[in-house]
């Protein structure tokens, strides 16, 4: 690919986590505020909450054709299910982002740059462990420059419940520090 | 969401696209019954169509449906509904009397896999034969592919205007892919849009002959309940509307119909080109496919050199005949991807005179064709 910003992401987790709307609040900061391309696509069992589900998103500066991902640069697994299911997929250099309390790597995984991040016991102690979704998503903002962390912050605005806003952002704010201070090695 | 007052960046679903397009084509009446993957074109009307005047009504069954949007239409009301293959099915017998009695209506099927209730989450192309033949006799139709989420508002306006502009009902079809895609979209704002009217009568109602032709072959349409009293019936009717047995009606009757639409080919007809000037290979493809095809198009020729291009068909019938002898008059080879056993391929076989290799492309296990599938058969 051509023409510079080029990320595919996988979100995955369950249904009922927010993966989806943890994608389309990515594609609505890339194309509501970062103003470039891009798209999401879905995949869910019939279950409406408890199956495996996954988004997959494309952020890019050129028109996207085929909105699939089968290599992403990016994979957040919010379950061990989905971690099991998506983590041969992602590419040698890839950014992996998991909950530490809920996905168990395998160990010495040197092909990828993993992170993991306590997310659903964060957003538990903020008062509602339903912003674990949010936590990620500041955490991503840190790790990786997919979008600007001030155009997720304000799609995450956009996206949540009315009167919910607060939280979330403090959410947010949580998981992005607790990714600042990991990469600079203290955390 | 708050319309498209304004011209405005947004991440759409493609049957929130096809909802928010029929509401900028002017549709204010809107009847349905939910299947999957088409659902969501129901849920946005449902809320928004009462914001702007019009009406949504849920109805039992996809047969009343299609009654509904066109008893809305004969009112004067511009109407659509949206489906899947097994609702589609229910709605052939009412979409000939639309036909027949030329009322103007949208009709949105969403192609999910297989035939009966099939693959209810997966995408298909299978019902491409079925927009053009499902309902019996010789009739005249238009039927459209959309592939991005622009298509389907814009593609979606387009329906409209063609359906009042001729007085036929248009086939929408849109696949899972498609419309459960959400991406960057930039929407004209509402007064940018150009929208057709059907064309209402200019004499008194005493005057008024509800079938008698005229250069287009479309003849002016009175709105029920405006005094223009007239007679609505599936039966052959003469030009007053009433069912006729005179062999030099019935076909003065049925050649109108299919001119109105033959003779205007050129300006129904619709493709997007892309990549095809120098092409000798050429992909020819429509909806979701049509995407993996434009990827596979531009990897065949960075990673190998090889000449190929996209045909995009955006009206599937009548088909755009006069693109496609083009493509084929160029091209040394012609390869046509499609969720289905190969409909598409058989039109494009029809209109080859010129021996070129037309090489179709098959998926019917429910999963969408990739763009190395398609890469790997335009390299060979």
């Amino acid at each position: 690919m051509s023409g510079g910003v080029y990320h595919e992401i996988i979100i995955s987790g369950y249904g009922g986590q927010g993966v989806i709307l943890n994608g389309s609040i990515l594609g609505k900061a890339a194309t509501i505020y970062d103003k470039i391309n891009a798209t999401l696509v879905q995949s869910y069992g019939p279950e409406a909450r408890g199956g495996a589900c996954s988004a997959h998103v494309i952020i890019s500066k050129e028109t996207i054709s085929y909105p699939y991902v089968h290599n992403p640069h990016i994979l957040i697994s919010m379950s061990q299910e989905a971690y099991e299911n998506n983590i041969d997929s992602l590419r040698d250099g890839g950014l992996l982002l998991t909950d530490t309390d809920l996905v168990k790597r395998r160990k010495n995984d040197e092909r990828h740059v993993s992170y993991s991040i306590p997310a659903t016991r964060m957003a538990e102690k903020l008062g509602n462990k339903m912003m674990a979704n949010i936590v990620i998503l500041g955490y991503l903002a840190s790790l990786s420059d997919a979008v600007n962390a001030e155009s997720l912050r304000n799609a995450v605005e956009k996206s949540v419940p009315k009167g919910t806003e607060e939280k979330n952002l403090k959410a947010f704010e949580k998981g992005y520090k607790r990714g600042e201070k990991q990469k600079s090695g203290t955390g | 969401m708050t319309g498209v007052s304004k011209k405005k960046r947004l991440l759409l679903q493609g049957n929130e696209a096809i909802a928010e397009g029929a509401l900028a084509a002017g549709c204010r009446f809107f009847a349905g019954y939910p299947i999957t993957p088409a659902s969501e074109i129901s849920e946005v009307l449902s809320a928004r169509l009462p914001q702007v005047g019009g009406t949504f009504i849920q109805m039992e069954d996809e047969i009343s449906s299609m009654g509904a949007i066109i008893g809305a239409s004969i009112a004067g009301v511009k109407s659509m509904t949206a489906t899947s293959g097994p609702g589609f099915s229910l709605m052939q017998e009412n979409l000939g009397f639309a036909c027949i009695t030329e009322i103007p209506c949208v009709v949105v099927n969403v192609m999910r896999g297989g035939c009966s209730t099939g693959l209810p989450t997966s995408p298909g192309q299978g019902d491409v034969m079925q927009a053009r033949w499902g309902t019996h006799g010789d009739h005249p139709i238009i039927v459209l592919a959309v592939s991005t989420v622009y298509d389907c508002f814009d593609i979606t306006v387009h329906a409209f205007n063609l359906s009042e502009e001729f007085r036929v009902p248009v086939v929408l079809l849109s696949d899972e892919v498609v419309s459960h895609t959400r991406e960057t979209v930039t929407l004209p704002q509402a007064h940018k849009v150009e929208i057709i009217d059907r064309t209402s009568p200019s004499v008194p109602p005493e005057w008024y002959i509800p079938y008698e032709s005229n250069s287009r072959g479309v003849p002016d349409m009175a709105a029920f309940g405006e005094g223009y009293r007239h007679h609505v019936t599936g039966l052959v009717h003469d030009m007053r509307g009433f069912p006729t047995q005179r062999p030099d009606e019935i076909k003065e009757f049925m050649n109108r119909l299919f001119h109105k639409i033959s003779n205007a080919i050129k300006r129904i007809q619709m493709v997007k080109t892309y990549m095809m000037d120098d092409a000798d290979v050429a992909v020819i493809a429509y909806g979701s496919v049509a995407r993996s095809a434009r990827r596979a198009v531009m990897d065949a020729r960075d990673r190998r050199g090889v000449k190929a291009g996209l045909l995009q068909l955006i009206s599937l019938f009548p088909f755009p005949q006069h693109p496609v002898e083009d493509a084929l008059r160029r091209c040394r080879r012609v390869l046509v991807p499609e969720m289905n056993m190969g409909q598409i391929v058989r039109e494009v076989k029809q209109v080859n005179q010129w021996a070129v290799r037309v090489e179709k492309y098959n998926r019917i296990d429910g999963q969408f064709i990739t763009p190395d599938e398609i890469y790997s058969q335009l390299i060979k």
